[in-house]
């Protein structure tokens, strides 16, 4: 089963920054945030802070983490976890890098 | 791969705070090893006091229970102590309790042995009933007392021995303190507070002996029988001072004083100088491998007593044993708070002042109050409180910080709230608040949350209080009640007190020491800043990459290329973000003047791209709100075409500048305020800042543009211009400062851009002018801006030149296409999941 989506090329995500990607299917608008961070590591948060859903894309990112624009919670990109002593999860998909070309997967709900 | 072994000897508070901070930063690194001699599991001692005075239990003092040891696979053994370490083996010996001995191996060894009670050499001094004042078992003995003994003394009129007589008061005692000194607690308070700490005592029913030397602990002479065990220990009886007098006493308190506990240390020779002696890594001096922290240590020749300065100290040690090796720990200042309900004082640094000190007192023996603070060179180095102590954590930073006082010289006495901070009330009222009071008006976080906060994850310092309740994390106004909270549910005074605060968690540096390090070692670039400055992350965070990329912004204008991606969002963006994701875009209106045409402009832009709502602005300007982002540059680029700028209502920027009507058609107006609005933001828009920036001119001294609360004001008068600095209308409202006054609009001009750049240069990033203005004091801007006529020149110059690179359009470069990533999406349609 091949469901791995081509996004972008790598080059078109800035380096500790982000793109946002609008997957539109079954009539619903999915938003998903794509980082690259300083060791080019790719993460695909849903853009939706724990929170209180907060754009995540829009924050800062630094180490494998970004911090929420507006009130500065840390989310691991990795995993989709609050850093602690905060606590909450954004969903988080699969992603792969080849060719220079950036996939993701958005897995069966 | 087998891990490395620790051995901690010493289950105390230091310690084991020791090794949560390890198992934070590198939680698999060791197999550890806790040895104690008491047979608990480690507690807060602090809260021995309120055990003492029956306000708290044992259990609740449980810092960490055998779980929490379990959890993290360490070996405790409790009830065991160590008798012996063998350097050469790298093994620990201890007393199992049985005779037998139970052996560890090391690779790194910790001593946090505390310290103990210092017990006077005088006769009697073993009898049975003289106790001190250090763990539970102390505690439990002096409950014992109480239940079968009625007269208790306690040596000692220092906090400990203070409150171990209010706890045994409170247990039905009658207790006589008994002190060397005039004054109780000599080393916190001068006499006239101590003398009203002592009627308030002696009101709660304790007695006093001051002056008063002990020669001798007496037996109880009427009932010499032998205790039952057959031990034939005698109990006391009664205490004999130099002068002859007695006093009787079935329970006696050594609470004269600790000795750093260094048997073990000396015994394996290791250096000790009243303390085992460790450098700033706290590694002993004389083993690399043997750490040492808490009261045991002896650090630049003090040895700490607090538990304030000894958490610093547990920081630095695991951050050494993560083998991260990047802190130091240069020492702390520290400041005392007794525990005994109902009764406040605060003291910290030279409370006592000398030869060429002043003294500011103020005095109301009738309320109970009085305040000693104690300056000098206009700067605050000591205070002694008593009665209403809510300012004591603000002296305590104004002490900390060296800051200079003399702008509010005149007030200081009477607190921060006659500095235009409200909502401070003294520490009763926050007593006395209800659970659901609301504390931080920011985060909406109620007086019950934060206690129950405070006592479910025993927090310690405002900085976790912050983390784990984002109470006072946001505007931080309120971060005197919350502290009030915090010292009222433990009790004690923990606010931690570094001698310098770092820029954030990722380096051990100040603000100062980063920008003296990238003037004068050229730093370019924000590695070249991390690496040079030994960074313990590969890319900073979200506090230090915003604060560095505009310190080397602000001093290589030309050569330093601006990060993007180490801006917040709405100056990368160049909008405001709202809640919801949209943003809000404000044009520049120049001196908040417009005109027809422009007012049309604005009103196309509005309805070509639906904006919701559109809003005339505090800063004399309009707002539209509610831009979805990608319509950013297509909207941006209609209000270029009909020659608007940013206004940088988003950014650390300069804001706007506010104008009066002036001499144009105002009856009063003195000068052209309006025209020379225009022309200042003319000068200082783009130009980037520490903190946002705001200006106004006001024709005459009615000030319709509010100048005295500005950044930087200007109010015209018939022979020139009053230049006003360091004023703030928002969180905190400050009046200005008068700097000086000049007679023409190009000294204005010149003053501003020059007072403009030293802000840049010199204040930390997000500090306003107003705190920066407190914190280096007037006589400093003064000297470099009105009495040094070149630097000011130099200054204005180098404005000028900054502003050559600053002074590009953002709105106009992203309409062009710049960081078009920033505003598209990518956008998908399709159905990517099978069905
Ligand atoms: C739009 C405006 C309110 C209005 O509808 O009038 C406004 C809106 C915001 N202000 Fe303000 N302030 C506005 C005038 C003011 C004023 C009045 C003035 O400038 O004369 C003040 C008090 C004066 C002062 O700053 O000294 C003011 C003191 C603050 C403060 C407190 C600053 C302080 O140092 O204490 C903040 C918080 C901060 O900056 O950290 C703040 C923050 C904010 C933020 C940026 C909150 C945020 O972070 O999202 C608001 C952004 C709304 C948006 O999306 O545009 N705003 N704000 C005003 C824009 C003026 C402009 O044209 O640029
Ligand atoms: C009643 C009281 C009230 C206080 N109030 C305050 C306050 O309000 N604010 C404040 O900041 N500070 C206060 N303090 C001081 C604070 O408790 C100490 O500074 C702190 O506990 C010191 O921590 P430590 O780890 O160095 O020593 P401790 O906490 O004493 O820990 C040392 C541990 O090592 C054990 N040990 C020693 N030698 C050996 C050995 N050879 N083998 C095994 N175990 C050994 C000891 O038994 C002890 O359990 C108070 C102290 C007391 C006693
Ligand atoms: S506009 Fe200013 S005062 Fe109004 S809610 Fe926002 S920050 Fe607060
Ligand atoms: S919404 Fe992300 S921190 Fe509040």
């Amino acid at each position: 089963m091949n469901d791995w989506i081509p996004i972008a090329s790598l080059e078109d995500i800035p380096r500790q920054g982000c793109r946002i990607v609008e997957l539109e299917h079954d009539d619903m608008l999915n938003r998903i945030a794509v980082f690259r961070t300083v060791t080019d590591h790719i993460h695909a948060v849903r853009d939706k802070c724990p929170h209180r859903g907060g754009p995540l894309s829009q924050g800062i990112v630094h180490g494998g983490q970004v911090t929420c624009p507006l009130h500065s919670w840390k989310i691991d990109l990795a995993s989709g976890e609050a850093v602690l002593p905060d606590k909450g999860c954004a969903r988080t998909y699969a992603t792969k890098v080849e060719g220079g070309r950036v996939y993701l997967r958005v897995a069966q709900a | 791969m087998s891990r490395m072994k620790l051995v901690l000897v010493g289950n105390g508070m230091a310690g084991i705070r020791t090794l949560e901070e390890l198992l934070k930063a590198a939680p698999e690194q060791y197999d550890i090893t806790v040895f104690g001699d008491e047979p608990h599991p480690n507690y807060n001692r602090i809260m021995l006091s309120p055990v003492l005075a029956g306000e708290q239990t044992v259990e609740q003092i449980i810092l960490n229970g055998r779980d929490w040891y379990a959890a993290h696979g360490i070996t405790l053994h409790t009830g065991k102590r160590v008798v012996k370490i063998d350097r050469t083996r790298r093994v620990v010996e201890a007393d199992d309790g049985d005779g037998g001995k139970i052996i560890a191996g090391y690779d790194r060894l910790l001593l946090a042995t505390g310290s103990k009670p210092f017990i006077l050499p005088v006769p009697g001094a073993d009898l049975e009933g003289v106790v001190g004042f250090r763990d539970i078992a102390d505690v439990e003995r002096m409950i014992e007392a109480s239940t079968s003994h009625r007269h208790a003394v306690v040596i000692g009129g220092g906090l400990l021995g203070l409150e171990a007589a209010n706890g045994l008061k409170a247990r039905g005692m009658e207790v006589s303190v008994v002190h060397i000194a005039p004054w109780l607690l000599e080393r916190q308070l001068d006499e006239p507070a101590a003398r009203l700490l002592q009627q308030s005592l002696e009101a709660k029913g304790l007695k006093f002996l001051l002056e008063k030397q002990t020669a001798e602990i007496l037996p109880a002479s009427l009932s010499p029988s032998p205790s039952p065990e057959g031990g034939g220990e005698q109990r006391v009886g009664a205490l004999r001072f130099k002068d002859g007098t007695e006093v009787p006493a079935d329970l006696v308190v050594m609470a004269v004083g600790i000795r750093p506990n260094t048997a073990l240390a000396e015994s394996a020779g290791l250096l000790c100088n009243r303390g085992l002696v460790v450098t700033d890594t706290l590694q002993s001096a004389t083993d690399p491998r043997i750490y040492a922290v808490g009261e045991c240590v002896s650090h630049r020749g003090v040895a700490y007593g607090l538990v304030a300065p000894l958490f610093e100290q547990a920081k630095v040690c695991a951050n050494h044993l993560a083998e991260h090796g990047v802190a130091r720990y240069q020492g702390s200042l520290t400041s005392t708070k007794l525990k005994v309900t109902g009764i406040d004082l605060f003291s910290a640094g030279d409370f006592m002042g000398g030869q060429d000190t002043e003294s500011l007192v103020f005095s109301d023996a009738a309320a109970g109050t009085y305040k000693k603070l104690v300056i000098k060179d206009n700067k605050l180095v000591g205070a002694c409180i008593y009665g209403d102590t809510i300012d004591g954590t603000w002296y305590f930073d104004l002490l900390r910080e060296g800051t200079d006082i003399s702008q509010f010289r005149k007030t200081i006495l009477f607190g921060q709230h006659h500095l235009g901070d409200s909502g401070h009330g003294p520490a009763e009222r926050v007593a006395a608040l209800p659970d659901t009071a609301e504390i931080c008006g920011c985060n909406g976080v109620c007086k019950g949350t934060i206690v129950a906060a405070i006592r479910d994850l025993k927090l310690f310092t405002l900085d976790e209080v912050k983390a784990h309740t984002k109470a006072s994390a946001s505007c931080g106004s309120c971060t005197g009640l919350v502290e009030a909270v915090l010292a009222h549910t433990v009790g004690g005074n923990y606010s931690a007190a570094p001698s310098k605060k770092p820029l954030c968690k990722c380096t051990e540096h100040s603000h100062d020491d980063v920008i003296a390090a990238i003037r004068d070692q050229e730093l370019k670039s924000m590695d070249a800043v991390f690496q040079a400055l030994e960074w313990s992350t590969p890319d900073g965070c979200a506090t230090c990459r915003p604060a560095v990329n505009y310190y080397l912004l602000a001093r290589w204008p030309a050569e330093y290329q601006d990060d993007a991606q180490s801006r917040f969002i709405n100056e990368r963006a160049h909008g405001n973000i709202q809640k919801d994701g949209s943003f809000s875009v404000v044009p520049r209106m120049w001196g908040g003047l417009t005109n027809p045409r422009e007012l049309r402009a604005i009103a196309d832009v509005a309805e070509k791209f639906k904006v919701p709502e559109v809003k005339v602005t505090g800063g004399q300007r309009i707002d539209l709100f509610g831009v979805k982002k990608e319509d950013l540059p297509a909207m941006w680029k209609d209000l270029s075409d009909a020659g608007f700028v940013s206004g940088h209502a988003y950014g650390k920027a300069l804001r706007t500048v506010k104008t009066c009507v002036g001499s144009q058609w105002c009856r009063f107006g003195t000068q052209d305020s309006t025209g020379l609005g225009v022309k200042l933001e003319q000068l200082t828009w783009g130009s980037w800042m520490p903190h946002k920036f705001k200006l106004a001119v006001s024709g005459c001294p009615r000030n319709c543009a509010e100048a005295t609360i500005k950044d930087f004001g200007v109010v015209c008068v018939e022979s020139g211009y009053e230049l006003h600095v360091g004023g703030n209308g928002g969180i905190k409202v400050r009046v200005t400062d008068l700097l000086c006054r000049v007679e023409t609009e190009a000294q204005v001009m010149e003053y501003c851009g020059a007072y403009t750049q030293l802000y840049r240069e010199e204040a930390h990033y997000l500090e306003r002018t107003a705190p920066w203005v407190e914190r280096v004091g007037l006589n400093h801007i003064k000297a470099k801006i009105v009495d040094d006529a070149a630097g000011r020149a130099a200054l204005y110059e180098r404005f000028k030149f900054g502003q050559q690179f600053a002074q590009i359009d953002p709105w106009k470069e992203r309409a062009e296409g710049t960081a078009a990533h920033e505003f598209q999406p990518i956008r998908i349609v399709a159905n990517p999941v099978p069905a």
